[in-house]
Order: C-alpha cells, then sequence, then structure tokens
C-alpha cells in the first residue's frame, strides 16, 4: 500500500499558515486547517469526540463548560447543516451563541470585513466560526483578531473544511475501528472545487490511512494531487473496487465556471455511486457524504438511503466533533498567566 | 500518619452504617450513584452488600470541573449513566476519597441538571483533611488527617489499596 508523509504545503494560503493555529504549549487555539497537525493531536480532537458522543446520547444532553463564553457564528455563506451543528455544539457547551445574518448585516450596507469583526470583537466575544466563499478567509481573520479570541474555519472556499474532515474521521472509526493503516478510502467526484475533500485527504494521511483514492473526471481533479500521496482514477469502477470507504462528495454547480462536465445525467452515469458500482467495494464498505445529497446526480437514492449509509450518522457526529473543537480551543489555559500558577 | 484499614474491612463498615442511615430515615428505594473511577468501585462493593434493587449509576465529573479552563480538556471522560427521572429519588452519591469537596460540588451539579432529587446522602471511604467547600459526608470508612501536600489514591477494582504519595 502507497503511504507518505504529508509535509505542510498549502498552495493556497502560502507558507506556515497553519502554526498559528497552536499556541505556544502546542495546544489548539485556532482550528483553521488540518493541515500541519500531529497525528497525536488530530487522535486527541477524535477522542475528546468520543467523550462528549456520549453526552449526546444522554438524556441531558448539556454540559457548562463554556458557560459565560460568546461564540459567533459568521457564515457568509449559505449553509444548514455546518451553521445548525456548529450552535447546537455551541448550546450544549453552554456557551451563547450569536448568529450574525451576513445578508441582512451591515457588511450588505458597505461595512467591511474588518469592521464587522471589530464590532464583534467589542461585544466580547471568544470565538468566531467562519465560512466564507474566499479560500483563506479563515487565515485572515485568525491572524487580525484580538490575542484572546480562538477561530474555527467553517469551510473558506475551496480551500479546507477541517470540523467536516474531522467528523467524517471521527465517523470512520467508529465504524471501522482506529487501524487506519488497514482503510481504503475512495473519495469520488469533485475533488477540483471541494474543500471538504482536500481537508479529508490531509486528515486521512496525518491518521495513516493505508490508501487514499481519489476517482474523478480529469477536468475535476486539481492539478498535482498525487503530490498529496492519493492514488487517482478516471474510473469508478476500478477505483472503487475494495474499498472499506467510499466518500461521495457533491457536484459543486455553484463553483463551476466553464464546460468542465457534459451533462449531469452523464455524469451520474460515469460516476454516479449505484447499488451495482458499490457491490465493487468491500461488502461491509460504508458510504460517506458531507451532504447536501443531490440525488441522482453523484449518488442513488436507494444507496443515500441503504444499510451501507452512514450519511445521516455522519450529521450527528459533527456536533460531537464541534463540541470537542470548540472545548479544546476555548478550554486552554490563559496564555497571560503562563507560569504563574503552581 | 495514622494506619489506614484495609478498603475491604472499611467497605463492611460503610455497608453497615449505611443501612442504619437507611432504616433511620426510612428510604425504601434509594438510587446509588458511583462517581468515575474510583467512587465507582466503591459503589458497586456497596451496590452488592445493600442488594439494592435498582441498578448502579455512575458519574464523570470532568464536564462540571471548576478547573476546567486553567488544566484543560480531558479526553478519555466516561460517560455519565444516571436515570432519566431522580425527582423525588433519594440518592445515594458516593466517591472514595473526599478531599476539598470540589468534586462533589461537581457531582451534585451534574445531578440537579437531571431534576430535583428528595435527598443525597454522601458515602466516602475515606475523608481527608482539606475541605475547601463546606460540603461532608454522612458516612465515612476512615478520616485521615494529611498535609497539603499528601495524596491519597484509591487503585483497582481487584483488589482495591490505598497509594499514598
Amino acid at each position: 500500500m502507497v503511504n507518505k508523509a504529508s509535509r505542510p504545503t498549502d498552495s493556497l494560503i502560502g507558507h506556515d499558515a497553519w502554526n498559528i493555529q497552536l499556541d505556544k504549549n502546542g495546544h489548539l487555539k485556532h482550528f483553521l486547517t488540518v493541515e500541519g497537525l500531529s497525528t497525536k493531536l488530530l487522535t486527541n480532537i477524535l477522542d475528546t469526540a468520543e467523550s462528549f458522543a456520549n453526552i449526546n446520547a444522554q438524556s441531558v444532553k448539556k454540559v457548562p463548560l463554556l458557560r459565560g463564553k460568546t461564540i459567533a457564528n459568521l457564515f457568509f455563506e449559505a449553509s444548514t447543516r455546518t451553521r445548525n451543528t456548529f450552535e447546537l455544539a455551541a448550546k450544549r457547551l453552554s456557551a451563547d451563541v450569536l448568529n450574525v445574518n451576513i445578508s441582512t448585516s451591515a457588511t450588505s450596507k458597505g461595512e467591511t470585513l474588518m469592521d464587522t469583526l471589530q464590532n464583534l470583537q467589542a461585544m466580547q466575544c471568544d470565538m468566531f466560526v467562519v465560512r466564507h466563499n474566499q479560500s483563506g478567509a479563515a487565515h485572515y481573520i485568525a491572524n487580525r483578531v484580538a490575542p484572546g479570541i480562538s477561530v474555527i474555519n467553517a469551510g473558506d472556499g475551496s480551500h479546507a473544511h477541517p470540523t467536516q474532515a474531522m467528523l467524517d474521521m471521527f465517523t470512520i472509526r467508529r465504524n471501522k475501528g482506529d487501524n487506519f493503516g488497514q482503510l481504503r478510502v475512495a473519495i469520488v467526484g469533485d475533488v477540483l472545487h471541494s474543500r471538504v475533500a482536500r481537508s479529508q485527504i490531509h486528515a486521512l494521511n496525518i491518521l495513516n490511512t493505508g490508501n487514499v483514492r481519489v476517482i474523478a473526471p480529469k477536468t475535476l481533479i486539481p492539478a498535482g494531487v498525487e503530490d498529496m500521496g492519493v492514488e487517482v482514477f478516471n474510473n469508478m469502477e476500478e477505483g472503487i473496487r475494495d474499498a472499506d470507504v467510499v466518500i461521495m462528495l457533491r457536484l459543486q454547480k455553484e463553483r463551476m465556471q466553464g464546460a468542465l462536465l457534459p451533462s449531469e445525467q452523464e455524469y451520474f452515469q460515469m460516476y454516479g455511486l449505484t447499488e451495482n458500482r458499490l457491490r465493487l467495494a468491500k461488502p461491509d464498505a460504508i458510504v460517506m457524504h458531507p451532504g447536501p445529497i443531490n440525488r441522482g446526480v453523484e449518488i442513488e437514492s436507494c444507496v443515500a438511503d441503504g444499510p451501507q449509509s452512514v450519511i445521516l450518522e455522519q450529521v450527528t457526529n459533527g456536533i460531537s466533533v464541534r463540541m470537542a473543537v470548540m472545548s479544546m480551543a476555548l478550554g486552554r489555559e490563559p496564555e497571560s498567566n503562563e507560569g504563574e500558577k503552581a | 500518619m495514622e494506619e489506614i484499614a484495609n478498603p475491604e474491612t472499611l467497605l463492611d463498615k460503610l455497608a453497615e452504617q449505611l443501612k442504619t442511615l437507611l432504616a433511620e430515615r426510612a428510604i425504601d428505594h434509594p438510587l446509588m450513584v458511583g462517581i468515575h473511577t474510583g467512587g465507582v468501585w466503591v459503589a458497586n462493593a456497596l451496590h452488592q452488600k445493600l442488594s439494592l434493587e435498582q441498578p448502579l449509576y455512575t458519574l464523570d465529573i470532568s464536564f462540571y470541573r471548576d478547573d476546567f479552563s486553567r488544566i484543560g480538556m480531558n479526553p478519555q471522560v466516561k460517560p455519565s449513566n444516571l436515570p432519566s427521572q431522580i425527582d423525588d429519588r433519594h440518592i445515594i452519591l458516593v466517591d472514595d476519597v473526599l478531599h476539598t469537596g470540589r468534586t462533589i460540588r461537581a457531582a451534585m451539579n451534574e445531578i440537579f441538571d437531571y431534576g430535583r432529587p428528595a435527598s443525597i446522602i454522601l458515602v466516602c471511604l475515606i475523608e481527608r483533611s482539606g475541605r475547601e467547600l463546606p460540603i461532608q459526608a454522612n458516612v465515612v470508612g476512615q478520616y485521615l488527617h494529611l498535609e497539603d501536600n499528601q495524596h491519597i489514591k484509591l487503585t483497582g477494582p481487584q483488589p482495591l489499596e490505598f497509594v499514598v504519595e
């Protein structure tokens, strides 16, 4: 099986974008990208999420960990699942949540991003959860916020979606155990535009996954993707064979400019996940999709709703993983007090 | 430092005292709740000795700690297992060592998130010096005076033993 070290390189953001994520004790301060983080830290996120999954299964689903903290959800781009699960995660940690509706906010009256942020800082927020259609938006914000504020990237352009990648790793671990070295994971579809796929590939590499494959038409494979240590297939039947995990991606019509695809129907015929194609994977393979799913475009309805689908489990797991990341970022010892405590 | 009794001996003593207390208060169907990890071992033994009919419940107070922002997350938190209905129930809360009282404060906060119990009886194998909160146990195996820098820990579950450092 192919394996590879994941050297932190980030073509969309540039040089050392990852290291602002950690404080000087090596604890998570911002969560902007999976890239450059250690196996130990990712495993720590997954273990912490496991503890919260237990909380989320209890009859009382709330703990007082982040009582008194204020978390602002800044979604500059449409989102249902991600924004709702971030909000639920914050509320189950007893934080106060501010959902800033950008489309009806002062941004639409011409206020700049930095002015919006400074106003939210003046309202004494402790964390910004940011989604933006520009790659690097979360880094830009993290580099400019006051020192005590944490920034979580909830998706930036086609760059990264680290909490989605971690909830996917969590879902894989819960279904397949923690030995990622034994697993073949196939990621199918619009890899070119997918921040989810980029983050998944980094996370799978850091967790030492045995074999990571991407399957897509040539027009939807980013140049140089092999350098990320993945095996590339243009044929779905070949790529899906013996996979333990099949991750389907949504065709991102809103990000497509130019004629990358002939038609949705033709795409489904070539790359859609049908019952027949799924039989080529391992019999106990799980089917994942970050949502929203386009039924009949990238996945057949009976597969999306079938026994191998863990798509709704991913949604549930998203709450636990987001609780883990939020509590780790806000649960750090304040840096100014370091050394004072005995 | 005085001699620490054998945990098994203390458990017998706890069981006897607890039986007497429950009889005095005319409590029939108590819910026993052990605090992870040592408290669960003690509760497990007491639950058997008293032949309680209700299942044994457990609490992990990590998410209720008051020093969370100082020490950060402990990623290996065990699930709390409490019944969804604890209103008007009598609860026997069990821990291995009562020290500052902060664990018990956290445990009671968590219990009250589930409802309003009729009463809580606190049972501890060891009650040591160093209380920082006005909390006291109803049933105690042994009282120990320890210096601030001394720690006592219960190891187990088989066999239960005390380690003093």
